[in-house]
């Protein structure tokens, strides 16, 4: 069959089995977007109003779907405007495929009208990337590139395709790859044989009197929740996830700790400082779970099952590294383990964890004796889990809000928590929202934002508008940057620096954009807004007007160990009381 | 215990990693913006045509003291276009660099005393002017670095050298 460039692209993208594409055309694409209308039916486009939101909507494709997410943009400022997404889908591993435009073969590296060095740029932020000049060898780089997408630990790959390139036609053959020469999705296990890994962690486990699992995204990747659960109940062994391991085990689940890290409950960071033996799986001992690496559970022993082998012994040395699937690893570590008593076998250590975890409801601001008539962004939280009845894909944005979601929203569906965590960007919730939305249409979908991360992705309404999305936005507004101010207030003295965040009138934003919006300023109003938010069959904007510096505790600052954790002080209650009763911020000054 | 960055602090000996790598463009960049992007500390790199003409060798050398040898290794495996890597240093292999030196010969007569030095070092002299001589001289690094320090007392005008390439015996 003779196919121009632009339908090799599309035919492409069509035999993966993705059925929508975000982006934004521009010179360059222009022949893919011409080609476009020939494919409809078969693939739908997501116009965005911001290129970097296009691969952001991708990235949550991907993690709602498993399938690869695809973003399109032209060349010059398109592109680079797709600079933020790629590294956020770098850093959390998304599998996702940016089709660029790129001047005609015969301009590169003259500096033709909207050429940039889209490749060199892109370089360092995804997992590959390639120009194609020649249209030759189009059909090959396209498949390559969904392969490496996907495969092995995923991450973002990036074609920049040249003009005439996508103009050219060819005698096109659909080609399905599952091998790269040089790329191996799975390295073999680095130190031995993996029969001698899984001996070699069975005596591990067998030995150990205070054992935690550390589990992260990368069983998600995996799809080894099953597993992952056998081995759980089986060794009877206590568990805690990192922010994106947040839905490989429910969090009602009895050895679920939940949370670990900079901003986890103090039990579960205690655990952690105190075991005699980590075993993490897919999780790479970012420092926003670590602390202090010098000072870093520093009597446990480590297993370290990772698919990445340059993850292995990067930040924190292993005794045991396993480089390889959790899936594949797990069903035999269940089978090494020598005893199967499950948690009685380790009665001691949980009660030492219980006792640690007394203390966690007095420190907890939500049992703090709160006027009626004020909101804070935990409660916020908490009304949204309780009134849904957890059963949403929740998509949250970067600040205090969203560790306040993982604090107090349980979650207890696969897979339901979409956020940032490795680059931590700020925008990420609504993009997000709307990629869930595709990627899960029949899911109801929430969208969490602060009023910062928020006023970066506004424009996206009117994305959200004009395909229609039932999309619920929740916007916590404290009127600062929250995270940052709580920073400043902390560590800075309190020396309060731009974060001062003044916003728009978000009901009257919502209704300029044709869209309900509402506001709630109390519990009771709270419970109001998200009930008729959700009666209401369509977007809705909610503007929760909350207490303006609630921090968010336990937080392990900066150099510090994971168990030199800054707690809520329990006379704090007095901040959220009014004067008259001896309370107010001055006081505490 | 893996090796690590605690691991490569007590091993303070240059590792030779030789990686196989697709004779692409921009190969040679994707290698080196890991090298920076990571901080690793390299001490040469150097890259050749091998047999087979889509295919590319680099020879890397790795200040062990400072970078895991091993952490380097497999964070070249990450790159797509790296096709295998090898860790020379306990492996027997021959390691070579090469040099061209032009020494300063002001006075004529010097001239066979520096022939004689490039003799002991089995160097060449591949050009003569009348201030200078130019000497080819292959080895190991340490045998270049001796051959530069007499030679230095003669005066040195100008050095090149190619970096380490080696090749396991077996
Ligand atoms: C794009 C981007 N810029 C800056 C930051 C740094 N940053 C992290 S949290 C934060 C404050 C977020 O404020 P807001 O969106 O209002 O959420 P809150 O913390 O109040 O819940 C900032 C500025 C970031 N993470 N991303």
């Amino acid at each position: 069959m003779k196919r121009t460039g632009s339908q090799i692209i599309w035919e492409t993208i069509i035999n993966e089995g993705i059925d929508v594409v975000f982006g934004y055309p521009g010179g360059a694409i222009m022949p893919a977007y011409d080609a476009l209308l020939d494919y409809t039916g078969h693939v739908h486009h997501v116009l965005v109003r911001h290129e970097e939101n296009a691969a952001l909507a991708a990235d949550s494709y991907y993690r709602t779907t498993g399938k690869v997410g695809v973003c399109m943009a032209t060349s010059g400022p398109g592109a680079t405007n797709l600079v933020t997404g790629l590294a956020n889908a770098m850093m959390d591993s998304s599998a996702i495929v940016a089709i660029t435009g790129q001047v005609a073969s015969h301009l590169v590296g003259s500096d033709a009208f909207q050429e940039t060095d889209v490749t060199g740029i892109t370089l360092p932020i995804t997992k590959h990337n390639y120009l194609v000049t020649d249209l030759k060898e189009l059909a090959q780089v396209l498949a390559e590139a969904f392969y490496v997408a996907r495969s092995g630990r995923p991450g973002p790959v990036l074609v920049d395709i040249c003009k005439d390139v996508q103009q050219k036609s060819i005698d096109y053959t659909p080609i399905k790859i599952n091998k790269v020469r040089g790329y191996k999705a799975l390295r073999k296990p680095i130190q031995q044989d993996l029969q001698t890994l899984i001996e070699n962690a069975g005596k591990l486990i067998d030995t150990s009197k205070r054992p935690i699992i550390l589990a992260g995204q990368g069983i998600k990747h995996a799809a080894a929740h099953e597993e992952f659960k056998v081995f759980v109940e089986e060794s009877g062994i206590p568990v805690s996830t990192t922010l994106l391991g947040i839905g490989v085990l429910d969090e009602d689940h009895p050895q679920n700790l939940r949370m670990m890290g900079m901003h986890g409950e103090a039990y579960v960071n205690n655990a952690i400082a105190n075991a005699d033996l980590l075993i993490a799986l897919g999780m790479r001992f970012d420092d926003r779970v670590t602390g202090n690496l010098k000072m870093y559970a520093k009597n446990a022993k480590v297993i370290h099952v990772d698919i990445d082998p340059a993850e292995i012994g990067k930040n924190v040395p292993a005794d045991v590294g396993i480089c390889a699937s959790v899936r594949d690893v797990l069903p035999h570590l269940t089978e090494t383990l020598a005893d199967v008593q499950g948690v009685a076998k380790y009665k001691d250590w949980y009660a030492q964890i219980n006792e640690w975890r007394g203390d966690t409801k007095a420190h907890d601001v939500l049992s703090f004796d709160l006027p009626a008539n004020m909101l804070i962004a935990p409660q916020v939280m908490r009304i949204i889990w309780e009134e849904t009845g957890g059963d949403i894909t929740i998509c949250t944005d970067v600040g205090q809000h969203q560790m306040f979601e993982t604090q107090y929203f349980q979650h207890t569906r696969k897979n339901q928590l979409i956020t940032s965590g490795g680059l931590g960007t700020m925008g990420f919730a609504l993009p997000a929202a709307i990629g869930a939305k595709f990627g899960r249409p029949q899911d109801e979908v929430w969208a969490i934002a602060g009023d910062g991360g928020f006023q970066m992705s506004i424009p996206e309404l009117q994305t959200v508008i004009q395909e229609g999305l039932n999309i619920k936005i929740a916007v916590v507004n404290n009127s600062f940057l929250g995270m940052v101010r709580q920073w400043q207030e902390l560590m800075h003295d309190r020396r309060y620096s731009s974060v001062n965040m003044t916003a728009p009138d978000f009901v009257k934003l919502a209704e300029a954009y044709r869209m309900k919006g509402l506001r709630a300023t109390t519990i009771q109003e709270a419970r109001e807004a998200i009930r008729s938010a959700r009666a209401h069959n369509g977007p809705v904007l909610i503007e929760f007007v909350v207490e303006q510096e609630t921090n968010v505790f336990p937080m392990i600052q900066p150099g510090k160990a994971l168990n030199d954790m800054t707690r809520r002080e329990i006379s704090l209650e007095k901040k959220y009381m009014p004067a008259s009763m001896g309370g107010g911020m001055d006081e505490l000054k | 215990m893996l090796i690590d960055r605690i691991e490569a602090q007590k091993n303070p000996i240059k590792h030779t990693l030789v990686a196989l790598v697709e004779n692409k463009p921009g190969v040679l960049n994707r290698v080196a913006s890991l090298f920076r992007r990571r901080n690793f500390n390299i001490d040469s790199l150097s890259v050749g045509m091998t047999d087979d003409p889509t295919v590319s060798r680099m020879t890397i050398v790795v200040d062990a003291s400072k970078t895991s040898a091993s952490l380097v290794e497999r964070n070249l495996y990450k790159c797509v276009d790296v096709l295998d890597v090898h860790d020379l240093t306990n492996v027997p292999s021959v390691i070579r660099e090469m040099a061209l030196i032009k020494v300063n010969i002001a006075d004529t007569h010097k001239r066979s005393e520096v022939k004689q030095i490039a003799d002991m070092y089995e160097a060449r002299v591949v050009d003569v002017a009348n201030d200078s001589l130019m000497l080819e001289i292959t080895g190991t690094e340490d045998k270049i670095d001796a051959a530069l320090k007499i030679l230095s007392d003669y005066g040195i005008k100008e050095v090149v050298r190619t970096g380490r390439i080696a090749m396991a015996r077996r």
